[in-house]
């Protein structure tokens, strides 16, 4: 076994200065009845035998790429919170370092300065992308922390946060957020309260796909005094950009703390930031600039809140210090809120994160650079534009709501959505989420049958745009 | 810098002190290659309004050059396993095999979207079926959930089932055991559950005994929501009387989760499942090699007895004539506990690894990882006693105890002065019940070598700490940064590069 270097002869030293008869007598005093007593049913493969399997298995699927002339595989417009973009060939081959990638969490500093280093400036990525903007001579204004597991339960871990600044318990969700976010943000809840304990309330959206903001007002004035948080996700699920801003300012007014979910962080090129637009704390998810899609895992879960905030953050966080001899250095800090030192009364039970996609993030945003993101921002929305004017067009499309789109549109087509998505699958072609695809779908929307959600992106080239477009058309009844 | 023999000269390899990100490069600088838009272009200011973002983020201005040294240069100022010996105690760092990382780049899993059709998804479906079958037969366990991201949201997972089935049967007890050994995580996961810790000692011997499990159960009558327990413990041991508390739980209604940081002590030897424990997680990126990345991802794969089955989260891979497909139809499930099907890279890794080690390959690991640890018992234990007389297992805990009493040393300068040697330190000051633990764990892929040189450093160092204790207390000499001031760190928070001025 290439993995285990022990020689027989190795094994019998060993065993000698041990003491011991045999191997097995290691394992002697575990109770019989406990022990397993066949052999593990698993067999064993050589390396090309178990590449020839793994290459099998993964011949089986269609993987989802830009455009089929640039990579084979389908042609995909799927987003639904996860848009991929091109992550630049750059980005994974500095991940193979084995100094990235085979080394643990940065508990020793001082072998661990690479690691923490890059923590601290993908902590500087993220709050200068999420937060509002630093004013020279004042205390940073926002802060992020080491990464989460992924957007949906950074998002509930903020709800949670939420609670714990507010001393409150209730969290008014605006419509649209991602139902799998919001089943996310269930299941933590349902956790943390009694059972029946309605702990979140929702208020739907208009026309135009924003939260009701006449709705909203209603129900906080009901409600003031009990509501930890407003949870508004912006660009939200139907692609809408929320005005956060006024969100913000009806929250504001009973005391409770403002929480974006934020699934497309590329947006915040062109749109202002959640932090500026007075949200609290900011969740979000990495993946489609991190990493490929993976199926959706790793991702990566970022995570920003004001600075006031800071010892209700949840996860790690990585500061500067400086070392015996005055040298500039890094480590974790503030390791008193965690849950190794807490234990119970930690802000969160989080241990191991996603660093080495946090790091991926923070490689590619730092290859963009100031002038590349607010760019690839601008190809995306100019794609989308160039989509949503071209389906528009067509007899019986229409946008399914009115507001503001950065690169992701709900369309109604002509019929079932899911039937058009059915068909172009067979070209080779995955048109977009339909709005009542399991786990996907969103019954609150009128006509959520005949809707299907279409992400574009840099990875697509008007041709794809075109050809999406035609054969839409052709099987639209 | 010393001349050689052949009158070259003789250089160590360099290490550049990087300046942050933020601070080189050059404005209107970029590393970026984005293509020529092909699409009419359109003015954000006018379809935004308020909303638009006048001043663009401040991210670097540096070319991919740029981008490119600083990562590299970064990367070298860490230690990792492909360099060397990694002992963290309960970390189970062992060697990341190469052929995962390309398995688990092959286009037909790393470009697959999570809302693609069933249809167009089969070969991953059918991948992750059978890692959890093979974790089943491994685990011992009826089904196996591949969505948690990491052993704590493993943690989480579990007991919000523990908490359902509870539920489901009309009752909800509140009280979780857990000994005073456990991983923070364990506490932590119960309170997020709005359930208690009802925490135990362990005994003189440090494993936990039936009477104090069953005093405790006495004192919180109809209120045992279960117990959590690592086993082999924290401390490095196997629990001997599990049997017998699984028993004294289950009679007073509670369930049995293991924390399974420590599989990689039991695995082709023990069946958690198989032997009264209902629910475990499993750390993929511990016992099946996925690597752990500097801080993650892991993966967490949670293992349930049948009668949890309906709470496992949704969705579950199914496999019928021949086709996979998820499940979301689960009424009583716990529901979601992230979005789409957990960290998959990993699984791909996992299974990649399990069917390249085989049921034999498997077992041989855990036999060597134990072989391992108690070689370096037997050769550590006169200066580095033992803090159990109980077997070691996969792991060796010892302390300061023997040094601190004959010199001014203790372990946190031991470990610093083991990175002089060229070793990572191990896990030190835990398990809190033990003041100034050392907790080695070599795991299997260590040579016999590599293990007498590891060995011969601490004893190296046990010397030093009468002879020169300034030596060892000033640690590490080598390393670029010499010890960090945690204290100032902490007392003015700075969490992100700030410009000056």
């Amino acid at each position: 076994m290439r993995y285990i270097p022990h020689t027989d002869a190795d094994v019998a030293q060993m065993l000698r200065v041990i003491g011991a008869p045999s191997v097995e007598s290691l394992f002697a005093h575990i109770p019989s009845t406990l022990r397993l007593n066949r052999p593990l049913e698993i067999e064993a493969l050589d390396e090309m035998t178990l590449m020839a399997h793994l290459g099998q298995l993964g011949a089986k699927s269609s993987p989802s790429t830009g455009a089929t002339i640039r990579e084979g595989g389908a042609l995909s417009f799927l987003g639904a919170g996860l848009i991929p973009h091109h992550v630049p060939v750059a980005v994974d081959m500095l991940l193979q370092r084995a100094e990235w990638y085979t080394s643990y969490t940065p508990y020793q500093p001082e072998v661990a300065q690479g690691t923490l280093q890059a923590v601290f400036e993908y902590q500087t990525l993220v709050a200068e992308l999420f937060g509002s903007p630093v004013v020279k001579g004042q205390p940073a204004p926002f802060v992020s922390n080491a990464s989460m597991y992924d957007g949906a339960s950074a998002t509930a871990e903020a709800v949670l946060m939420a609670r714990r600044v507010t001393g409150r318990s209730l969290a008014i969700v605006c419509g649209a957020v991602h139902p799998q976010y919001l089943g996310t943000l269930r299941c933590y809840l349902d956790g943390m309260d009694s059972v029946g304990q309605a702990s979140i309330k929702t208020v739907g959206f208009g026309s135009d796909g924003r939260v009701d903001l006449q709705s909203l007002g209603t129900l906080l004035a009901d409600l003031g005094n009990q509501v930890a948080c407003v949870l508004v996700q912006s660009p939200n699920y139907l692609g809408v950009l929320q005005d956060v801003a006024a969100i913000q300012a009806l929250a504001h007014k009973v005391g409770a703390l403002t929480v974006v979910a934020c699934p497309e962080p590329l947006a915040f090129g062109l749109v202002k930031s959640p932090g500026s637009q007075g949200a609290d704390i900011v969740a979000g998810e990495g993946i489609g600039l991190a990493s490929g899609p993976s199926l959706g895992g790793p991702g990566v879960g970022l995570f920003a809140a004001r600075s006031e905030h800071l010892r209700q953050m949840p996860g790690r966080l990585v500061g500067e210090t400086v070392d015996q001899d005055g040298r500039r250095g890094y480590v974790l800090t503030l390791s008193t809120r965690e849950q190794h030192i807490r234990r119970e009364k930690a802000t969160s039970n989080i241990c191991t994160n996603q660093g080495l996609i946090a790091l991926a993030f923070a490689i590619h945003l730092c290859l963009l650079g100031k002038s590349g993101f607010r760019r690839l921002a601008e190809i995306n929305l100019a794609k989308s534009e160039y989509l949503k004017q071209r389906l528009s067009s067509l007899r019986g499309f229409k946008m399914a709501v009115s507001g503001p789109t950065f690169n992701e549109l709900a369309v109604q087509v002509r019929g079932r959505a899911s039937d058009a998505a059915a068909k172009l699958r067979e070209q080779g072609i995955f048109a977009g989420v339909p709005l009542d695809q399991q786990d996907f779908e969103l019954p609150s929307l009128p006509d959520a049958e005949k809707t299907l959600l279409i992400a574009t992106s840099e990875r697509h080239q008007k041709a794809d745009l075109d050809r999406l477009v035609t054969a839409l058309d052709e099987v639209c009844p | 810098m010393t001349q050689t023999k052949s009158g070259l000269v003789e250089t160590r390899h360099l290490l550049h002190h990087e300046p942050p990100i933020f601070e080189q490069g050059a404005a209107g600088r970029s590393g970026a290659s984005l293509p020529t838009l092909d699409v009419p272009e359109v003015s954000a200011s006018t379809l935004f309004g308020d909303l638009h973002r006048d001043a663009e983020p401040s991210l670097p201005e540096v070319s991919e050059v740029d981008v490119t040294r600083h990562f590299t240069r970064l990367s070298r100022w860490n230690y990792a396993i492909d360099i060397g010996m990694y002992p963290l105690g309960s970390c189970t760092m062992k060697y990341n095999p190469k052929v995962n990382e390309r398995m688990a780049r092959l286009p037909g899993f790393a470009g697959l979207h999570p809302a693609q059709a069933e249809q167009t998804l089969q070969g991953a479906l059918e991948l992750m079926y059978r890692l959890e079958q093979v974790l089943c037969e491994i685990s011992g366990f009826a089904r196996v959930t591949l969505q948690p991201a990491a052993g704590a949201h493993g943690e989480l997972c579990g007991l919000m089932m523990i908490r359902a089935y509870h539920q489901s049967q009309g009752r909800f007890p509140r009280k979780v055991l857990i000994p005073d050994s456990a991983h923070g995580t364990n506490p932590a996961s119960v309170t997020l559950n709005q359930m208690e810790c009802v925490p135990l000692k362990t005994s003189a011997d440090g494993l936990l005994s039936a009477e104090t499990v069953r005093a405790a159960v006495a004192q919180h009558p109809g209120d045992i929501a279960g117990l959590m327990v690592t086993n082999p413990s924290t401390l490095g041991i196997f629990e001997e009387h599990l049997a017998e508390i699984s028993e004294i739980i289950h009679q007073a209604g509670g369930l049995v989760y293991m924390d399974g940081a420590n599989f990689n002590a039991l695995l082709g030897k023990v069946r958690p499942g198989a032997t009264g424990v209902d629910v475990m997680h499993i750390n993929l990126h511990k016992t099946f090699t996925t690597p752990h990345g500097g801080g993650g991802p892991g993966s967490g794969p949670v293992g349930v007895v049948e009668k949890l089955i309906p709470f496992l989260p949704t969705p579950t891979v199914e496999h019928k004539d021949g086709v996979y497909h998820l499940n979301y139809n689960r009424p009583q499930s716990v529901g979601r506990l992230r979005s789409f099907f957990g960290n998959f890279g990993m699984h791909v890794r996992a299974y990649t690894y399990i069917r390249e080690m085989g049921g034999v390959g498997l077992t041989q690991a855990t036999e060597m990882a134990v072989l391992n640890a108690v070689y370096l018992r037997a050769l550590l234990h006169e200066e580095f006693p033992p803090v159990s007389d109980k077997p070691s297992m996969h792991e060796y805990v010892t302390s300061d105890k023997k040094l601190k009493k004959e010199t001014s040393v203790q372990t946190l300068d031991i470990a610093k002065r083991l990175i002089d040697y060229g070793f990572h330190p191990p896990t030190v000051y835990f398990p809190l019940v033990v003041p100034g633990a050392l907790m080695i764990e070599p795991t299997e892929t260590e040579s016999k070598e590599t293990l007498d040189q590891f060995a011969s450093a601490l004893l190296a160092i046990a010397k030093e700490a009468h002879s020169e204790p300034d030596r060892v207390k000033h640690a590490p000499h080598q390393t670029a940064l010499r010890r960090l001031d945690e204290t100032k760190a902490a007392r003015q928070p700075r969490l992100r590069w700030m410009p000056q001025g």
